[in-house]
């Protein structure tokens, strides 16, 4: 429908959160893909003779304890919270959705088997369950996807019932089972449609959210392993240089805090922009 | 009942001012928390090889026959003296009067021959068994004098039964040793506060010169920069030996505190596992020798404290060999030696990692210096209960770093099943040889000769002497500065005037 997202967009371009949100988003995307291309050096080059350098011509953000450039770490570090983020929500997606859907098409135990097993989920606070489960696989980053994954699965699975019950209420549903289309075809051509809007914006938050874990894990040493480097590793290795190089913690500080407000503003944006009835409201 | 009840009231009341008014004035001089890393796992000396108890209790606690001194020296402890007869075989030991254990029960000489019994035992859970094997046969002369006889004159005997694993037990308390330790020290074990901090209190009926400190706690903090805050607030008077080297000049331009940097007997060293291909082949194993850049590790890991070595020793010791320019960086080199074992290409590796950061962020240096001539070397984190679980019972391992910081620990080499899987009858000679001399001279050349042995067969990546970073408060005195053996020995701690 290129007429209602021109029409978002429009409306976009007037949402103060939303633009500053996008911009925040694009900009940590950009670097992270940059950095597939170009990093300023290499970040598994150590070289103690340049360790601990302040910010120059060569170092913008000067060197680390072993001699590497942090403005390189900073953007790997970006790009390797992006992928453990984007795989952790798509887990949530691709797992979750169909479970809420099936459960709001079903009914009954279906419906129940799905709900129990979401709420038993969603009863363990999910970065300590991400810990047990890094804890039981073992540390790294596939592991750490795998946790913050299983932990997405609930969220979108009750959105996606709830969401979904709701328009199964809706006339239009009723005109497509008089048609005789049966449940999975009518879940696909109409229910899913109706219910995207809000997946989206929830699964904006949730990439915040995984991105906040990501580095949650790396902090305590469960999530990235080096020689990769990893914002929260990042700031866990600064932590007793507070005081000789405090930049060492302050700008991967800075990147992790910014990068989860621009992506909070912009799924906040993107959710006055998508809800039908804040649309209406206005 | 009323009148009354006030008038215990305010006695109680004056009783608690009084309490609060004195209690500044002399808690705060004669009592110590010392921070410590690691945990130990229990206070039986006799029965683990952790660092950790002896840190605790050596000295402090338990008491052997002998104690080693904060020089290295053999002192007496339990024995007041002895004599060895000429040949080298027959020791006669002379205990002290008046020496009771923590329970109130007397020491004699049936308590010593019990203690080296159990230690000696089939099944004892001894973590160093190799000290007493020597020992032919123990008798109690009297009740104040034990003989011992040994298998073959032992130059280090009087120094080994200085070790944390020789000290004396009574039979009536010694299975409880572990949790509820009963030895013979200036100090009595009070509590244990798990995952939190040990307790020690004055023993006011100690046999030897009373200790200055009426209570002595250790604080267990792992997290390196929760160890600097945590001295920086004052909460603990002394750090040994401070888990962050980084902030160690921090502590010296600071009045408030002594930084006393010493030597320790761990030899940090890359172990290979020399029973697994690739690294069981001599050119592979020099090839890793010369790929890595020593001085590159102490400066990055430990910010330049350590001395570089070329083999299993440490430097202070005076049969010590300087073998450092052995195996020089040269990554060229090491290329080349690959391409000669038929590794042109490289090969990976697994690296594991145990928890102190000589080990994570040397981990680091090394895998890069690995990656430049071609071995890739994958970082995996271990704790130690793994890392003991994993590398030193299994030897599922291709390398890993650790400090070996067992005073005089070359004879590992010999041992059949170690860890390093390193099977070498030749150098099993050279310490039968060392086990059987006697003089001074000789030893010290057979100790070279070893050093040279396992230098030339690159057993292991031999990277660094761990240095011991002491941080205290300026006003406290009379902690080692060098550790000899792992310990905190606190009898001679005192608070300056």
């Amino acid at each position: 429908m290129p007429e209602g997202l021109r029409e978002i967009l429009a409306r976009g371009l007037g949402h103060r959160g939303f633009l500053l949100g996008g911009a925040v988003t694009l900009g940590f995307l950009f670097v992270a893909l940059l950095s597939l291309l170009w990093t300023p050096y290499a970040v598994t080059e150590i070289d103690i003779a340049i360790r601990l350098q302040a910010p120059s011509a060569a170092h913008w953000l000067g060197t680390d304890h072993f001699g590497r450039d942090l403005l390189s770490m900073l953007m790997v570090g970006a790009r390797n919270s992006v992928v453990v983020a984007l795989v952790a929500v798509g887990i949530g997606l691709a797992i979750g959705v169909p479970l809420g859907a099936l459960a709001a098409a079903r009914r009954g135990w279906v419906e129940e088997l799905v709900m129990r097993f979401s709420d038993f989920t969603f009863a363990f606070p999910a970065l300590l369950s991400a810990v047990m489960i890094t804890a039981w696989l073992g540390p790294g980053a596939v592991n750490s996807i795998i946790a913050i994954g299983i932990f997405n699965i609930p969220v979108f699975a009750r959105l996606t019932r709830g969401s979904a019950l709701v328009v199964w209420q809706r006339e239009f549903i009723l005109a497509a089972r008089a048609a005789g289309k049966h449940g999975a075809r009518i879940t696909l051509e109409h229910v899913l449609p109706n219910v995207a809007s809000v997946l989206i914006v929830q699964a904006t938050i949730q990439f915040a959210l995984a991105i906040l874990a990501e580095a949650g894990l790396s902090y305590l040493g469960l999530g990235t392993q080096p020689p990769q480097p990893s914002w929260g590793k990042m700031l866990n290795e600064a932590q007793t240089l507070m005081f000789q190089a405090p930049r060492l913690a302050i700008f991967p500080g800075l990147a992790i805090a910014l990068t989860v407000l621009g992506l909070n503003l912009f799924g906040d944006g993107l959710r006055d922009l998508l809800d039908p009835r804040l649309r209406r409201v206005r | 009942m009323n009148k009354h009840f006030s008038r215990v009231m305010s006695a109680g009341l004056a009783l608690a001012a009084g309490l609060l008014l004195a209690a500044p004035a002399w808690a705060a001089k004669d009592s110590i928390t010392m921070g410590v890393v690691l945990e130990p796992p229990h206070l039986d000396p006799t029965a683990g090889a952790a660092a950790a108890i002896d840190e605790v209790v050596y000295a402090n606690v338990f008491e052997g026959l002998t104690r080693i001194g904060r020089d290295g020296a053999v002192l007496p402890a339990l024995a007041k003296r002895w004599e060895v007869s000429g040949d080298g075989i027959t020791y006669s030991f002379h205990l002290h009067e008046g020496v009771s254990f923590h329970d109130g029960s007397a020491l004699d000489a049936e308590d010593v021959v019990f203690s080296f019994r159990r230690a000696m035992a089939e099944d004892s859970a001894n973590a160093q068994k190799a000290l007493f094997e020597p020992i032919e046969s123990l008798q109690a002369k009297d009740a104040k004098t034990v003989e011992i006889t040994l298998k073959r004159p032992t130059g280090h005997f009087l120094f080994n039964l200085g070790w944390g694993d020789a000290v004396i037990v009574a039979p009536e308390s010694a299975e409880g040793n572990k949790a509820m330790p009963i030895g013979t020290g200036p100090f009595k074990f009070e509590r244990w506060a798990k995952g939190a901090q040990i307790d020690l209190v004055r023993n006011p009926d100690y046999w030897g010169e009373a200790v200055a400190l009426e209570r002595a706690s250790f604080k267990i903090i792992p997290d390196p920069a929760a160890a600097v805050a945590a001295l920086l607030a004052g909460d603990i008077d002394a750090f040994a030996n401070l888990p962050a080297p980084e902030s160690l000049a921090q502590f010296e331009s600071d009045p408030r505190f002594t930084v006393a940097v010493g030597s320790t007997e761990g030899e940090t060293i890359l172990a290979l596992n020399n029973g697994k291909a690739p690294l069981d082949d001599l050119t592979v194993r020099q090839a890793v020798c010369h790929a890595i850049d020593s001085q590159a590790v102490i400066d990055g890991a430990m910010f330049g404290y350590g001395t570089p070595i070329g083999s299993h020793f440490a430097p202070h010791h005076p049969a010590y060999v300087d073998l450092t320019g052995d195996c020089a960086h040269d990554p060229d080199k090491a290329r080349q030696l690959l391409k000669e074992a038929g590794h042109a290409e490289g090969f990976e590796v697994t690296l594991k990692l145990p928890p102190p950061s000589y080990a994570r962020r040397g981990g680091e240096i090394i895998a890069a210096q690995l990656a430049a001539v071609g071995i890739e070397a994958e970082l995996i984190p271990v704790e130690w209960a793994q890392w003991l679980d994993q590398v030193f019972k299994n030897k599922d391992y291709d390398m890993t770093i650790v400090s070996h910081t067992e005073p005089m620990d070359i004879g590992i080499y010999a041992r059949e099943d170690y860890y390093f899987d390193y099977k070498d009858p030749a150098f099993v000679a050279i310490m039968d040889k060392l086990n059987g001399a006697s003089a001074e001279a000789d030893r010290n050349a057979i100790l070279a000769e070893a050093q040279k042995h396992l230098s030339k067969n690159a057993v292991n990546g031999f990277l660094f002497q761990l240095a011991k970073h002491g941080v205290w408060k300026a006003d406290l005195e009379g902690l080692w500065e060098n550790s000899p053996v792992q310990a905190n020995d606190l009898t001679e701690v005192r608070w300056k005037e």
